[in-house]
């Protein structure tokens, strides 16, 4: 078992989205320390892939930044080594399969062990095929986080009751994204996945403000924040460090409060 | 606990979002119950050819033929459909399913426009409405077809991500997929994507290989000594090749786009350049970097333009069972100004590929020995584009 659970055991849990290399890996490290210095409770890096099918604009700009600076795997890899000298918190990987089949899945999800990567979320991953990385996954201790979207329906006791670590809810219908609006009736899903597992549960995709996560994180264990973290980095480049980290402190008083 | 549907060897599966699952099983529920259907199969057979003019000819080039000194050439003629390819094969059979599935709108990608307009008019048919996504390069490249998709009621938007090819409007068509459920069907334009679509698709395009057959046991009274057709996705040769592939003395050669060869970064021919991944939905080879971000392909042609290749072309690959050959811009250009003075047809690029390989293998087999080529389009959409590769700028 990873330290996951760890993030949602003081209270809900803040988990920020970063993708690794943009704009550079330098900024990358400063924004992590900077997230976690605010309260960040895990941190989820984007390894980016050239073709993002599951990402709204904002995070395909990302990947296309961060892949025209020249990052690549082992890069992220290195990153990861130096920063975990004094990040603690549970950090996972959210790439897409090819990345991790083409560097050869045994030899990533071992790298992640080595470097201490608790996670991995992969968004064109479903429960059918699982099995691709799953047998790696439970050799080198990683956890292979798994989604469940405002479709699932019937899935959810079936992807509930084989999840790890903790399950990502996808809040709304589409690619990641900022929404004004989040119109899914997410605690009815929250409460049939609580019918199958115990596994703590956040809710990612839109989720931009304080007041939204004041509202997920009541229905939930956490909440997931990707877009608005991503707009600052391209908004601020390599000063981006201190605005996310006072974005992640103003997003984070809102759930502490929600768990009192 | 693989579900093990959807494979072909170990290619294929269902590499998608959570948030598409259903959608894909309602439709490969649907499907599974409508292509046993006599009613659906009797309203398709009929659309086939009512509407879009099937069977179509088998026709023996005799002046290639002769010209060549080798093989018996026949051409698959599915550049006289309508709206000229193979395309509305596999469209009308989707539109019909998504009606019958309740559906109301069709989006689909496309690249050279051909799967693009033949979905905007199954859709102005059957009175649904259409979104196709068009790589911008690509809506430059083929204007014409633009503009022909419009006038059918369809909207085109322009991919601007990525290298505004085929592959991102593909990515787009996903991305709009997942956002809108309900009342939309993804009608994909080739034998790929996730399971159960490289089935579907191939089982709707499989009646150019019926056809062939029949045809050319008719002809001949035999089955031909091979059958070749041009490769992106790889939808009109697996159609050309599925009723074929049981008969092993038939070669069955499938035509990459090598660009200006495979020994540059400006190809796409998959299988001489591609590896293993995982992409769009499916298990197969795919063009890309030793860190598995996929690799911008060229081609003259827009619709072989893609990085990857369908799950069984990948199977069928492995297994030996059908041979691929990359054939370069230049070489299809020539097959294409060939066939246009040889015996007036004017193939589309894509299908030029495939001419250009059989003038080759023609001699090679020499007399007495049977090709079919499969026309997969017509080429008056590529008349500008060869115009300007020779140098000389008309308007369309």
């Amino acid at each position: 078992m990873s330290k996951i659970h760890e993030a949602f055991e003081h209270g809900k849990a803040f988990i920020a989205f970063i993708t690794c290399g943009d704009p550079d890996l330098e900024t990358t490290k400063r924004v992590i320390r900077s997230a976690v210095d605010n309260g960040a409770d895990l941190i989820e890096l984007g390894i980016p892939f050239s073709d993002p099918t599951a990402e709204g604009v904002v995070i395909q700009s990302a990947n296309y930044r961060a892949l025209s600076g020249g990052v690549t795997t082992d890069k992220i890899f290195d990153m990861v080594r130096e920063i975990r000298s004094d990040v603690k918190i549970p950090l996972v990987f959210m790439t897409y399969a090819n990345v991790i089949f083409s560097y050869g899945t045994e030899k990533f999800i071992q790298t992640c062990q080595e470097i201490n990567i608790d996670g991995l979320i992969v968004p064109d991953l479903p429960f059918e095929e699982k099995e691709e990385f799953m047998p790696a996954c439970k050799k080198f201790g990683v956890d292979l986080i798994s989604m469940i979207a405002p479709t699932s329906d019937e899935r959810i006791a079936m992807i509930a009751r084989e999840a790890e670590g903790f399950i990502y809810v996808v809040s709304s219908l589409g690619v990641t994204g900022t929404r004004e609006n989040i119109t899914t009736n997410l605690e009815e899903i929250v409460k049939s996945i609580r019918k199958s597992s115990n596994i703590p549960c956040a809710i990612g995709f839109g989720i931009s403000t304080p007041e939204q996560a004041a509202k997920m994180s009541k229905i939930s264990d956490g909440v997931i924040v990707g877009s608005a973290i991503v707009k600052l980095i391209a908004k601020f480049g390599v000063n981006s460090p201190e605005y996310v980290g006072q974005f992640v402190h103003e997003m984070k008083q809102p759930i502490c409060s929600s768990k009192c | 606990m693989t579900n093990k549907a959807g494979r072909f060897g170990i290619h294929g599966g269902q590499y998608i979002p959570e948030t598409l699952m259903n959608a894909v099983n309602e439709l490969e529920r649907a499907y599974n119950f409508y292509k046993n259907d006599e009613e659906f199969n009797r309203e398709l057979e009929s659309l086939f050819n009512e509407y879009a003019g099937r069977p179509s000819r088998l026709y023996y080039a005799g002046r290639m033929t002769e010209d060549l000194g080798g093989a018996k050439i026949y051409l698959k003629r599915e550049d006289l459909n309508h709206t000229g390819a193979h395309k509305i094969n596999n469209v009308l059979g989707q539109a019909l399913l998504a009606k019958k599935m309740g559906k109301t709108r069709l989006i689909a990608e496309t690249g050279a426009g051909q799967h693009g307009v033949a979905t905007a008019t199954a859709a102005a048919l059957m009175g649904m409405s259409c979104v196709v996504f068009m790589g911008e390069e690509d809506t430059i490249r083929q204007a014409l077809n633009v503009y022909r998709m419009r006038l059918l009621g369809a909207e085109v938007i322009p991919v601007k991500t990525g290298t505004g090819t085929l592959k991102d409007a593909v990515s787009e068509a996903f991305r709009e997929w997942t956002s809108r459920i309900d009342d939309t069907h993804y009608c994909l334009g080739s034998v790929m994507g996730p399971h159960p679509f490289p089935t579907i698709v191939r089982d709707f395009q499989a009646v150019i290989s019926r056809e062939i057959k029949s045809q050319i046991l008719e002809r001949e009274g035999r089955l031909p000594d091979a059958v070749i057709a041009c490769v992106g996705g790889g939808s009109n040769a697996i159609g050309s090749f599925w009723h074929f592939i049981n008969d092993k003395d038939v070669r069955l050669i499938g035509c990459e786009a090598a660009g200006r060869g495979i020994d540059t970064f400006e190809t796409a021919a998959t299988i001489s350049t591609g590896r293993l991944g995982i992409f769009h939905g499916m298990k197969s080879y795919f063009c890309q970097d030793e860190f598995g971000q996929i690799a911008p392909v060229y081609s003259i042609s827009a619709g072989l333009d893609y990085p990857g290749i369908g799950p069984e072309h990948a199977y069928l690959h492995d297994t030996k069972r059908a041979e691929y050959v990359p054939v370069t811009d230049e070489e299809a250009v020539l097959a294409f100004e060939y066939l246009a003075k040889t015996e007036g047809i004017i193939p589309a690029i894509e299908s030029a590929h495939a001419v250009s390989h059989a003038m080759k293998l023609a001699k090679e087999l020499g007399r007495g020995k049977i090709i079919v080529i499969t026309i997969s389009g017509r080429g008056d959409k590529d008349c500008a584009a060869i115009a300007r590769y020779r140098g000389e700028n008309i308007n369309e």
